[in-house]
């Protein structure tokens, strides 16, 4: 795959070229006020949460606020903003009334350089969005599919013309042997197979209940899998992807759906559960961004979709109180006269949820993962043992069914688990 | 066999030649099935145009389009909270303490809500005033009523609340001068009395008077002439030795009712002591049905007999009412203190003469009366005739429907007549359509409130749900008419600021009641000057002794279903049996045998088992009720007639639900008892009543003996076990070698009992409709009911029962002194059906452990379940019916229809509204299949599931049933028997304990304590 190497080289280059620039410049401005890289950290740690570069978040966008305002003031409210708002400064009232009165946690004990270092990050040039273009390199891939394309074409092509060509060549052949008085042997009549099949009697027989054997066996393995809905995987109204969630960002399955906990129903999360994080987190990074486009989705749309449910207006951060639920399309779904807790397998027993709902972490779409079906239920019961050591209900029957049962662990049908009342009522 | 009495269930049964009875121990049907009617008419089936092969056809077709339409799954789409409120967690129920007072019902309880909906009521176990009643659990669903009047109307016009409040204020300001009336029911509310004196204030010209629909006024006059207060003297009957009920129904509800669970307390025998009951009346009531001795007493001898007790001298008595007499007089005076005398008389001299009599007893409270009752009848009667004549002007109603239940008709008409009428209503009763403005009020699981139902003990009201409808509370209302800006939960946060003392608010609303010696004023406003005199406007002919030849002395009661009928549009309650009758969907004439018999009138069992009678037409003055079903009544006092309250309602009630006719009509100045004349009419009355079905004939179902043979003989003579022959060797019944069946092993794990003492059980129906809320049991219908399709899975059964056993009637014969005395004994034993004894029976599914009707079932859908239930898979249920035909209790239920989201029952579960009451964690079962008690599965799972999940062990009490949790006599104890510490477990190793029909092998989980009646005269 030599091609491959060379492919992205135009778009290496320019970043190559850009992250080139970007160094240079960077270091041009640092040079008379402070340390960038000191201040990018010192940003993430402190100031992200709330402001953004670019973008207005909960305060107002930073970049190039050394620039807008003085620096012995931009200090002095970095470090207590209510002090001054207090003290009359007009600026800083004026700017804390733009900004909804939302006050801004004070930082005494930011130093001066770090302040510094601080407004320097703030201070860089917006870079150029070339970053964008990257997944066009994927372009090149593309161009190489549809050669593929053209060149298998002409190759079935080629071939067909050789058949036809052979075939030509076989019947001239033939007309000349023909011409040439050669003779050709005639086959003797044979009866056809299907004449023959049909007249012995055994194969007939042998071949119908062979047929009919089949037939019963596809017939009720499609009968067993009529409302079995394993792989359901809907488009949801919103892409949420729990690849992203649950897999690269490692949240607890439990954060968003903590009713599974506590409740027969994990619960779909409310979107207040949502903009926890996501109020701050309006776009995503570029990098995910570009992920999305296998999948042929836009995240940042999908965000401006939650924003839109949830009644967020992105440019006052507030709430604007028009909210539209929204309709998730379910995906488990139990018949009413089977009764499942939650609580019982994920607090109770520590059942891990991915024993029931696969591996949701690599899931971009979710889906059913297990049939759901009672068979399938029953077989877990009959095969796992109950943890009994560490929870004071069990102590004293434990003791008594170990004793019965002359064993020291027992399995959930042992405890009574595949009784028809424990789960239909 | 403990006795040998004879029980029946219907006076059929006694009736020796009745072919009736001879065919029924033959036969299932009195008359052959009319099968033949169509099978046997070969032309009519031959007419028919579907043919077998078309019948095959149609078959095969909709068996395939049916798998097909099968094979895709349904779309269903899940939306969750935007924002969800912090207290709700879906799928776990949140309980809210709250109070009814809806004027006639009063009680706190404990409300369960599921993802914010209300779905049943529970009682609240801190408030010692009890009163969760059938109705009380039943009005969760009157929430969900989709009759409810949703918006505020003016001329029928809907408005808005600024418009109407608009409407209302010039209205008011137009009637400036003119003289208006607001009644109110009871509201017995700190705050809502202090409101209405703040609305009289700004409007002199409003007058408040209460009306209390089914009027306790005698008792509260009788109380203030003698205490100097308006209330009602409390009683606590659980500290009582001898009680004599002079047409009290206590137990029932005879002002404000709410007496039974301490009454219960005192019947249980304990250390060989128990209370013991005399009771004169007419009507069977629940209290006469639960007296050790009951003594049939028209109105007119009651007063006498009240006269005797009190220490007066009686005339014109019968002998044996006056031997009764005598010898209550005795027992009350060797019990002293702890003795009580009460009334139901409507009579302020009979009021007065129970509370003196009483003075000093340790049962009687009079420094902290109740305050449930309010109402003046002497008032009300001024408004009413205000109203006719045109004195008064303007009638602003709350709570109350007069125009159906006042019983002067030319109200009706005036009141359409008059310059304002204004009406607070959550539904457009009689009242509120003919008004001209009328309120849209919430329910109470929708408002907030106050209460002081007693002197001293203090309730809130807290709405449970958002208002459901475009509703604003009463309180609320007034506070904006009268400038207030505060809304009315600070207004009640403002009042309380007095009461809550050393409690915090959030405290007081979590625990729904508090105990505080505030002093809060709540009685309404005096009376003006006009007041007509008390004993002339409610002296009653029917208590001075002077019946007209051919009439009868008629009492009004209540139904323990109905009550004064303010939730007639609630299908639980209409499809409730009543106890004594066990009629559900009417009300009818209770007459007594005899006198049906002198006037010709008829009970009839006809070939479908449904009850039929006749109708008569009833008589007072120039009021004439016509076409109102009898319904003889063993135990009504001769020359007296029954006729229950809160029937016959037709404004903004369902169809189905306009049932019965309304009695107020005859509830002339508001009294009970009134003269009535009787005629026959023609035609047969069709009852729903649940009585000659699941007949257990003549075994030995209920165990019963006297408090003397309880303490004098060994269990075995009055509660014997069974036995069975073995090897020509007598061996009990439980003894494993009588028995085929292998067992599990039940030592490990929970095993559930459920104890029911049949001493403590009054038969109040509570369990009935707790029952029918937390599992979700369908209501069927009059027609369906009367076909013994019934789907309760709790029913309590009635047995009467004769006096004395044959053997008891020798006894008897030997022991008569005197002429009299022989008189009066010889016609009671002739006659048993004019004076039974009553015995109740709960009776659900006995979760028997060799259960008959899991062995038949050919899919084994219904099995067995270690922890002592006998399960029941719908799902898997192919409804054979096998295993009901296989029970010996006939307890299990069929669907015969589907009864959910189908036209044909258009009760609760056919409309959205209706639906919301559902128990999310029971199924709800479809059509053929098979159904019964769990024994409440689903709430000893979540018991078992919350101890898991803390990882703790199970307390004794936790384990609880819909049924036991709604019994606050304690007549139902539910657990764990392999918990030797818990009290079920005592309860099996009770004397009293029996089993239903132990004899027949299956080992039931359900047991039953004997029946011990203290009928010792003297």
């Amino acid at each position: 795959m030599k091609k491959v190497n060379y492919r992205n080289l135009p778009s290496q280059l320019s970043l190559l070229l850009l992250a080139c620039l970007l160094t240079f410049s960077t270091t041009i401005i640092a040079q008379d006020t402070g340390d960038v890289a000191a201040g990018e950290a010192l940003f993430k740690a402190n100031c992200a949460a709330c402001h953004k570069l670019d973008k207005k978040a909960t305060g107002p966008e930073l970049r190039g606020v050394a620039q807008k305002y003085e620096k012995e003031w931009l200090r002095k409210w970095i470090r207590n903003s209510q002090e001054l708002v207090k003290a009359g400064d007009a600026l800083a009232v004026k700017l804390f009334t733009e900004n909804n009165n939302s006050v801004m946690t004070p930082f005494p004990a930011l130093s001066d350089t770090d302040i510094d270092n601080i407004l320097a990050y703030t201070s860089q040039p917006k870079p150029e969005p070339v970053v964008a273009e990257v997944p066009t390199g994927g372009g090149g891939n593309e161009g190489g599919n549809v050669s593929n394309d053209i060149i298998l074409g002409a190759l079935t092509l080629l071939f067909l013309l050789l058949v036809v060509m052979l075939f030509l060549v076989r019947n001239t052949l033939k007309r000349i042997a023909e011409a040439n008085g050669v003779e050709f042997e005639k086959k003797e009549k044979q009866l056809p197979v299907w004449k023959a099949f049909a007249q012995n009697q055994f194969l007939v027989l042998t071949t119908s209940i062979f047929l009919l054997l089949a037939a019963g066996y596809f017939a009720y393995g499609w009968m067993m899998q009529v409302g079995v809905d394993q792989g359901y995987a809907p488009v949801q109204p919103i892409h949420y992807s729990h690849r992203i969630h649950a897999g690269d960002n490692q949240i607890d399955c439990n954060y968003c759906h903590s009713s599974a906990r506590k409740s027969k129903t994990s619960g779909i999360p409310s979107l207040n559960v949502c903009m926890n994080c996501h109020k701050n987190i309006a776009e995503v990074a570029p990098e995910t961004q570009a992920e999305g486009a296998e999948f042929g989705v836009d995240y940042n749309q999908e965000i401006k979709k939650l924003y839109a449910a949830v009644g967020w207006d992105e440019d006052t951060q507030a709430y604007t109180g028009k909210t539209q639920p929204v309709k998730w399309l379910r995906i488990h779904n139990l018949p009413d006269f089977a009764y499942f807790n939650h609580s019982q397998h994920v607090t109770v027993a520590g059942v891990e949820c991915q024993t029931c709902h696969g591996p949701v972490e690599e899931m971009e779409v979710m889906e059913q993962f297990a049939p759901l079906t009672m068979g399938w239920c029953i077989n877990c019961h009959r095969e796992t043992n109950v943890n009994l050591e560490s929870n004071e209900y069990y102590t004293k029957m434990h003791e008594e069914l170990s004793k019965k049962y002359g064993v020291d662990k027992l399995t959930i049908a042992q405890m009574g688990g595949l009784e028809c009342g424990k789960c239909h009522y | 066999m403990a006795s040998n009495k004879k029980y029946w269930k219907s006076v059929e049964e006694l009736n020796e030649n009745s072919s009736i009875v001879e065919t029924l121990q033959q036969n299932e049907f009195v008359e052959q099935i009319p099968t033949d009617e169509f099978l046997g008419d070969k032309e009519a089936l031959e007419a028919s145009s579907t043919t077998r092969r078309d019948f095959l056809k149609y078959v095969g077709f909709t068996t395939a389009a049916a798998s097909l339409a099968a094979c895709e799954g349904p779309v269903i789409k899940s939306i969750p909270y935007v924002v969800a409120p912090d207290e709700i967690v879906p799928g776990v129920a949140n309980y809210y303490a709250t109070s009814i007072a809806d004027g006639f019902d009063f009680a706190n309880v404990l409300v369960k809500t599921r993802e914010g909906r209300p779905i049943k009521i529970e009682r609240n176990e801190l408030s010692k005033l009890g009163g969760v009643n059938a109705r009380v659990q039943a009005s969760v669903l009157s929430l969900y009523d989709k009759n409810r009047l949703p918006v505020p109307l003016v001329d029928g016009n809907e408005m808005t609340w600024d418009e109407f409040d608009a409407e209302v204020a010039a209205k008011l300001e137009a009637m400036k001068g003119q003289e208006i009336v607001l009644l109110t029911q009871t509201f017995a509310s700190p705050s809502t009395s202090k409101l209405i004196a703040e609305f009289t204030a700004k409007y002199p010209n409003v007058r408040h008077v209460v009306y209390d629909t089914v009027s306790a006024s005698e008792a509260l006059d009788a109380f203030q002439a003698k205490y100097g207060s308006r209330g009602l003297a409390d009683y606590d009957f659980s500290k009582a030795e001898v009680i004599v009920s002079v047409g009290a129904d206590f137990l029932g509800d005879w002002q404000g009712g709410g007496y039974d669970a301490g009454y219960a307390q005192g019947r249980v025998p304990k250390e060989g002591k128990m209370s013991r009951h005399i009771q004169f009346e007419a009507n069977m009531s629940l209290s006469g049905a639960n007296a050790d001795k009951r003594v049939p007493a028209t109105p007119a001898q009651q007063k006498e007999i009240l006269k005797a007790l009190t220490g007066g001298s009686a005339t014109g008595l019968p002998e044996h009412i006056m031997t009764a007499v005598e010898n209550a007089k005795a027992q009350l005076k060797a019990a002293g203190n702890k003795g009580v005398v009460i009334t139901g008389l409507p009579d302020v001299d009979a009021q007065k003469m129970a509370l003196e009599c009483n003075e000093g007893s340790a049962v009687m409270d009079t420094d902290k009366p109740r305050m449930t009752r309010m109402g003046n009848t002497a008032e009300v009667i001024g408004v009413m005739n205000g109203v006719i004549a045109g004195t008064v002007k303007g009638l602003i109603t709350v709570g109350v429907d007069p125009v159906y239940s006042f019983p002067n008709t030319a109200f009706a008409e005036a009141y359409a007549n008059l310059d304002m009428s204004l009406a607070f209503s959550m539904r457009l009763d009689a009242t509120a359509s003919a008004a001209k403005m009328v309120a849209a009020t919430p329910h109470y699981l929708e408002a907030w409130g106050d209460l002081q139902m007693k002197k001293g003990v203090f309730s809130l009201m807290q709405p449970t749900i958002r208002p459901l409808f475009n509703t604003r509370q009463f309180q609320d209302t007034l506070l904006k008419w009268t400038g207030n800006s505060k809304n009315y939960y600070d207004y009640i946060k403002e009042t309380w600021a007095a009461v809550l003392g050393g409690t915090s608010w959030s405290q007081a609303l979590h625990d729904g009641v508090l105990l505080s010696d505030a002093e809060v004023s709540m009685e309404p406003t005096p009376a003006s000057e006009g007041t007509v005199s008390l004993e002339s406007n409610t002296a009653n002919g029917a208590l001075s002794s002077s019946i007209q030849e051919g009439g009868f002395a008629l009492t009004l009661y209540t139904k323990t279903a109905m009550g004064d009928g303010s939730q007639a549009n609630n299908p639980w309650l209409q499809e409730m049996p009543d106890p004594i009758t066990r009629t559900t969907w009417d009300n009818y004439v209770a007459i007594s045998a005899n006198d049906a018999a002198d006037m010709g009138i008829e009970n009839v069992h006809v070939a479908n088992g449904g009850l039929n009678g006749s109708y008569v037409n009833l008589m007072m003055g120039d009021i004439v009720i016509e076409k109102i079903p009898a319904l003889i009544q063993p135990g009504q006092a001769k020359g007296t007639i029954g006729l229950a309250l809160g029937y016959g309602k037709t404004d903004s009630i369902q169809e189905e639900m306009q049932t019965g006719v309304n009695a107020y009509a005859l509830y002339q100045n508001f009294s009970s008892v009134q003269n009535v004349s009787l005629e026959k009419a023609g035609g047969m009355h069709e009852f729903a009543c649940v009585q000659l079905h699941n007949t257990m004939m003549g075994r030995d179902i209920i165990r019963e003996t006297s408090l003397e043979i309880f303490k004098a003989e060994k269990p075995e003579v009055w509660n014997a076990m069974p036995m069975v022959s073995k090897d020509h060797k007598e061996i009990p019944v439980t003894s494993p070698d009588a028995d085929l069946w292998e067992s599990f092993d039940r030592s490990v794990g929970h095993h559930f009992n459920l104890s029911i003492d049949l001493n403590a059980c009054t038969g109040c129906g509570a369990c009935v409709i707790a029952c029918h809320a937390e599992n979700n049991v369908p209501v069927v219908g009059k027609k369906e009911v009367r076909m013994s399709r019934d789907m309760h899975w709790l029913r309590i059964d009635r047995y009467y029962s004769s006096e004395e056993s044959f053997e008891g009637d020798a006894v008897k014969k030997e022991s008569i002194s005197g002429l009299g005395s022989s008189l009066s004994e010889y016609s009671e034993m002739e006659n048993p059906a004019d004076n039974p004894q009553v015995a109740f029976q709960p009776v659900m599914c006995q979760h028997c452990n060799h259960a008959p009707c899991e062995t038949v079932c050919p899919v084994a859908a219904t099995s067995h379940g270690r922890q002592g239930q006998n399960h029941m898979a719908y799902n898997r249920c192919v409804g054979t019916r096998y295993c009901a035909n296989n029970c010996p209790y006939k307890v299990r239920r069929f669907n015969w229809f589907l009864y959910a989201e189908n036209d044909e029952f258009d009760y609760n579960m056919n409309n959205d509204l209706g639906r919301m009451v559902l128990n999310p964690d029971v199924v709800v079962r479809s059509r053929g299949v098979m159904e019964k008690c769990s024994m409440c599965i689903q709430k000893t799972q979540k018991t078992i599931l919350d101890a898991k999940r803390d990882g703790r062990q199970i307390k004794d009490g936790e384990f609880q049933t819909a049924c036991s949790s709604a019994c606050d006599k304690g007549a139902m104890v539910f657990g764990d028997v392999n918990d030797y510490d818990s009290l079920v477990f005592e309860k099996t190793k009770d004397n009293r304990m029996y089993h239903l029909l132990e004899a027949v092998g299956t080992k039931p989980n359900v047991m039953y304590q004997a029946k011990i009646r203290n009928s010792k005269e003297v």
